[in-house]
């Protein structure tokens, strides 16, 4: 039975309910009106252009554009099998890599197919160079292109050639991904599989990144906790100037620091030369801080450690000191009154602190860059020289899918636990 | 040890004397890197080495040549005249832009609010190098790479999170009825805006501004990216410095722009005390 | 009849003007035009600086040059420009595999040599004149440098005169820097493995090969620092970080001459690299002129034996040889200094170009792998 309720009326008599939505959208508009050029500002100049990098770990594009009869002439061919493709499909490569000569994209193309088997870059820049001679020759002679091209390059009677161009048949070819999690597709049977553990790089890579940030985080968290819960058991006047020295490191430029660690942690550096001069290590004992992990470590450690210091210290504050009090005047020791009462009130800031440490570490560039030598460099380094270096912008964009995930999987848990509102700076 | 609580055991004495020690080689892990560079920059030979010259404080092993060489040298100069530049516009965008969406976002009536704070942050969150390769590849495709204002917009976003967070900060204990208050009195929202809220959340514009001025001024990975060389900035020089042709030059930056970030941080410090006293916090 | 008349007349007029050499085509006026050049930055743009951009600049004031010091990321940024469509540089300094990379994906012009640059002295055209060194159409050899070692005198009992010496913990203990990538240090790693000279290249290309080499490497691992930037090593050397390290040699000689630090080279094995310029495709047709009149200058017999001066790079001419003077500040002979001086090439490897083009990404996996074990 519905109930019939009473209609609600406003003095020029429209129902006050409809009103009050009304009214309600309309802050509602007006509150985003005020959001909306920045969130279009961010969207448009920095998340797409996120996305549109990314999606060049899936764009295969130039395969198909510049060989489109090759592609076409390869379908009824099967990859698995042990006999080559017909003549049609070596006609179809000759006029295809004619044209693509003219564009002058035949040895872009090869860059591209290397990435796959190594060997075809040079294939494939012999061939655009002198394809017109050869297709010429087959002309006037009447002969067959299968045997001419054999013949120009022994490499086109091999069936691996012919099995790396039949792959880009599909549009989407995730062989990138696959090698950025390096794995590899097998060329005859298409089957995916790891790459024997030697040879693997950027699993090993994306593990030491997780873990020396890991130990980052657990530096700071070591360093930083007692730092802290001095300077918010201190009165604020000698607080605020202990966390100016505290932001003061904060404030100063990132290259400067790192400049200062090579400074002080080389063989040579201030560091050993003291140790030297005391006496504690020997002249050729000199100890190896810097270009490895434990230079990235310190040196990050350094850079991250107000990150930690400073969510910490605002949780800190706001716990009362009459807590512990309360707990030693009932009889607690204070050690056990500190860890059973005063302690578990930090685990916010611990938690808040801990995972801004964590996902800062994880995306650096520029310090493992300068102080990490071999063994303490990250995926982003790798990314880095994928883009800069080996000009294998698919890679480098599949690794960078992998690594935001990874990011954006932490800022996801960072929200839930702590809650992206409680971000606190300085 | 007369400040000391005079019901504390010898024992606790003891870890109170332990932890204060513990506490104050941290702060030294955190300022001796900052304060080696301070000296250094004063070495008389090209090296990052203390010699034994400068050991013994012979004069002869200390020299004003790099700040001379900072001064004088026209790529330094070009360098601190991009970074002022491309910093104070981007700051502005950012301040801009930031500071209107943190009046949004902290209405009570701001529609999917933690989405839109999501992407709003994303720029902090996401690591620089990928930020860098995507708008390289964006501001290329635009024809903008190589220019100012591709860094400057770069820079922008990157900052705009700083602003948000700090200004949402401020508008927390924001009183909105003051805002109602002023629109009954007869005041525009524009003139309410500038004569009421804007005196309040003024502090947390600034620091925001602060932030977002040091981000794009220590900024690297993106210039390097979406920069040529005519935006080559303080970070990039030093950034090239360091691999490229070492010299001490970069440690007496290095030592200007501590200044420049002591000098930051007083007024940052004085602000907050300010904006303390305008919200009616006491100690 | 009179048009026939007119092609012979304007044959006449091209031959005559080739005949005639420098002197017609230098004096053909250039164009105010504002010239964006990328190169390395450091001693090596101060040396072009010299040698080719303030004297041009002088005969040509209309025209100014603006140094970019990219080459370092001239390939990808390169390809950033010709994906937008968007070409801001005029002309760029790459080494030889850049150039042949470049090139290969259509990112550079192919460029006629005999066309836009001066004959030799003796007349000799431009092509013969660079001989060899021209190993990409595109590319427009200057210097011939090389990456080799140095080491600290002081920090060694008796003097290095060996490559395999590198690899002798036992005799040589301390640090050594070498260039973080597979190119040259397997070469190396090989030759002081026992592969001849000639073979390197058939080994490495199979996996067992490369493998053969990293294991070679493997003995001293734990002794290496890597370097990424030319700077690295003569920064380590000098401050004794490491005892031995390789470098390109210019930046050695800066270190021994001009700084003079205890630090002597170790040329036997040295591998020969070139570089030179390319042209972007896709600048305009007013940018292209104006950069071939510079580049008729600027890479002219006595220009890059000019080049020489300040800093130890072979020029790219056979003609330039004999002209290489004395440095321009120090006063001394730079002949002995260079690469390519008889004594110093005793031992010369010459890398080969075609080869790491292809297999370039391949052994970088398994260099990389081999790393980060």
């Amino acid at each position: 039975m519905p109930v019939a309720t009473p209609r609600l009326l406003t003095a020029e008599g429209h129902e006050l309910r409809m009103v009050l939505q009304k009214h309600k959208a309309r802050r509602k508009r007006k509150a985003f009106l005020l959001v909306a050029p920045l969130l279009t500002f961010v969207v448009v100049g920095f998340c797409l252009p996120i996305l549109d990098m990314l999606r060049r770990s899936a764009d295969n594009s130039i395969v198909e554009e510049t060989l489109p009869r090759t592609i076409s002439s390869l379908k009824g061919w099967d990859a698995s099998g042990d006999s080559l493709p017909g003549e049609r499909a070596f006609a179809a490569l000759a006029q295809d890599l004619v044209l693509a000569q003219q564009q002058r994209r035949a040895t872009r193309l090869g860059q591209r197919l290397n990435y796959e088997l190594s060997g075809l870059a040079s294939l494939f820049r012999r061939s655009g160079r002198d394809m017109e001679k050869v297709v010429l020759e087959v002309r006037s002679r009447r002969g067959s292109y299968k045997e001419s091209l054999i013949a120009f390059d022994a490499r086109w009677g091999e069936l691996d050639s012919w099995r790396v161009l039949k792959r880009f048949e599909d549009e989407m070819v995730a062989d990138y991904y696959f090698a950025s999690l390096d794995m590899k597709r097998d060329l005859q049977s298409n089957e995916v599989s790891f790459r024997p553990s030697e040879e693997r790089i950027y699993l090993r890579l994306f593990g030491r990144t997780v873990v020396i940030s890991l130990g980052i985080t657990l530096a700071t968290l070591l360093l930083g906790f007692p730092l802290a819960l001095w300077i918010a058991r201190l009165p604020t006047h000698q607080g605020n100037i202990l966390l100016v020295m505290v932001l003061l490191p904060f404030w100063t430029s990132l290259l400067v620091r790192t400049t200062s660690w090579i400074v002080l942690l080389q063989q040579q550096g201030v560091i050993n030369d003291l140790l030297v001069a005391i006496g504690i290590v020997s002249e050729e004992g000199r100890l190896r801080m810097i270009y490895n992990t434990t230079g990235t470590v310190v040196a990050m450690t350094h850079i991250l450690l107000p990150f930690m210091v400073l969510p910490l210290y605002s949780v800190m504050k706001t716990i009362s000191p009459s807590y512990m009090r309360a707990a030693v005047s009932l009889g607690a020791h204070p050690i056990s009154a500190f860890w059973k009462v005063y302690f578990p009130n930090t685990v916010p800031g611990i938690g808040a602190g801990a995972i801004m440490v964590f996902i800062l570490s994880i995306g650096y560039y520029i310090t493992p860059e300068l102080v990490g030598g071999r063994t303490g460099v990250f995926i982003s380094n790798r990314i880095a020289y994928h883009i800069s270096s080996s000009l294998n912008w698919g890679l480098a964009a599949a690794l960078g899918i992998a690594l935001l995930t990874f990011v954006v999987a932490i800022y996801w848990l960072y929200d839930k636990l702590v809650g992206i509102d409680n971000i606190k700076l300085g | 040890m007369s400040f000391f609580p005079p019901h504390l055991s010898i024992f606790e004495r003891g870890w109170y004397v332990v932890f204060r020690l513990i506490c104050v080689s941290v702060l030294v892990f955190l300022l001796v890197p900052i304060l080696v560079i301070v000296p250094l920059s004063f070495n008389a030979l090209p090296y990052f080495t203390f010699t034994p010259e400068m050991l013994s404080f012979d004069p002869k092993g200390y020299s004003l040549q790099w700040y001379r060489e900072f001064f004088t040298d026209p790529n330094w100069q070009g360098a601190v005249r991009n970074s002022v530049f491309i910093a104070l516009c981007s700051t502005a965008i950012a301040v801009g832009l930031g500071t209107l969406a943190a009046l949004g976002l902290s209405r009570a009536d701001m529609p999917a609010r933690s989405v839109v704070m999501g992407l709003l942050i994303s720029p902090m969150i996401v690591p620089l190098i990928i930020s860098a390769v995507g708008m390289f590849f964006f501001y290329s495709r635009l024809g903008l790479q190589g220019t100012h204002l591709a860094v400057i917009l770069a820079h922008a976003a990157l900052g705009t999170p700083f602003v948000v967070i700090t200004v949402t900060a401020t508008l927390v204990g924001f009183d909105f009825t003051l805002l109602r208050a002023a629109a009954s009195l007869g005041a525009t929202p524009v003139r309410a805006f500038f004569k009421v809220t804007l005196p309040i959340i003024f502090p947390g514009v600034m620091s925001g501004a602060l932030f977002a001025f040091i981000t794009s001024f220590d900024e690297v990975v993106v210039v390097l990216f979406v920069g040529s060389f005519h935006q080559r900035t303080i970070p990039w020089k030093m950034f090239s410095g360091i691999r490229e042709h070492i010299s001490p030059t970069i440690l007496a930056v290095a030592t200007c722009l501590i200044l420049v970030s002591m000098l930051l941080l007083v007024s940052l410090e004085l602000l907050r005390r300010r904006g303390e006293k305008m919200r009616g916090i006491k100690h | 009849m009179s048009r026939n008349l007119f092609v012979a007349f304007a044959a006449m007029l091209t031959l005559g003007l080739t005949a005639c050499g420098d002197d017609d085509a230098a004096n053909m006026e250039a164009k105010p035009a504002e010239l964006v050049i990328v190169s390395w930055g450091g001693a090596y743009s101060a040396s072009q600086k010299n040698a080719y951009h303030d004297p041009y600049m002088e005969k040509y004031p209309q025209v100014t040059i603006v140094n970019d010091d990219s080459s370092n990321e001239a390939v990808p940024k390169l390809r950033a420009m010709n994906e937008a469509g968007n070409v801001t540089w005029d002309l760029v300094d790459v080494v030889a595999a850049d150039a042949i990379r470049a090139c290969d994906d259509g990112l550079a012009l192919e460029v006629d040599i005999n066309d836009i640059l001066a004959e030799a002295p003796d007349g000799t055209k431009a092509s013969a004149d660079f001989g060899d060194l021209l190993v990409s159409p595109c590319f427009i050899p200057q210097i011939v440098y090389s990456i080799t070692f140095g080491y600290r005198t002081d920090l060694v009992k008796e003097p290095m005169t060996q490559l395999c010496d590198v690899f002798d913990l036992a005799k040589f203990p301390g640090k050594r820097s070498l260039e973080k990538r597979p190119i040259v240090n397997v070469e190396w790693a090989l030759l002081c493995d026992g592969v001849d000279a000639d073979d390197i290249y058939d080994v490495l290309s199979t996996k067992e090969g490369v493998d053969r080499a990293l294991k070679k490497l493997d003995t001293i691992k734990s002794e290496i620092i890597w370097w990424s930037k030319g700077a690295e090593t003569p920064q380590r050397l000098a401050d004794g970080e490491v005892v031995v390290g390789s470098t390109y040699n210019g930046r050695l000689f800066s270190l021994i001459e001009e700084k003079k630090q205890p630090v002597a080279m170790l040329w036997d094995w040295q591998v020969f690299d070139l570089d030179g310029w390319i042209i972007p495709k896709g600048i305009s047709e007013e940018k292209l002129e104006a950069v071939k009149h510079y580049l008729y200058f600027a890479t002219d017999t006595q220009r890059l034996a000019d080049q020489a001066k300040y800093i130890s790079y072979g020029p790219a001419r056979n003609s330039s040889a004999p002209l290489v003077g004395k440095h321009a500040d120090l006063g001394i002979d730079m002949a002995p200094h260079m690469p390519t001086d008889p004594n110093n090439a005793k031992n010369v490897l010459l890398y080969n170009f075609d080869f790491w083009a292809d297999k370039r990404d391949e052994i970088d996996e398994q260099f990389q792998a081999w790393l980060s074990r």
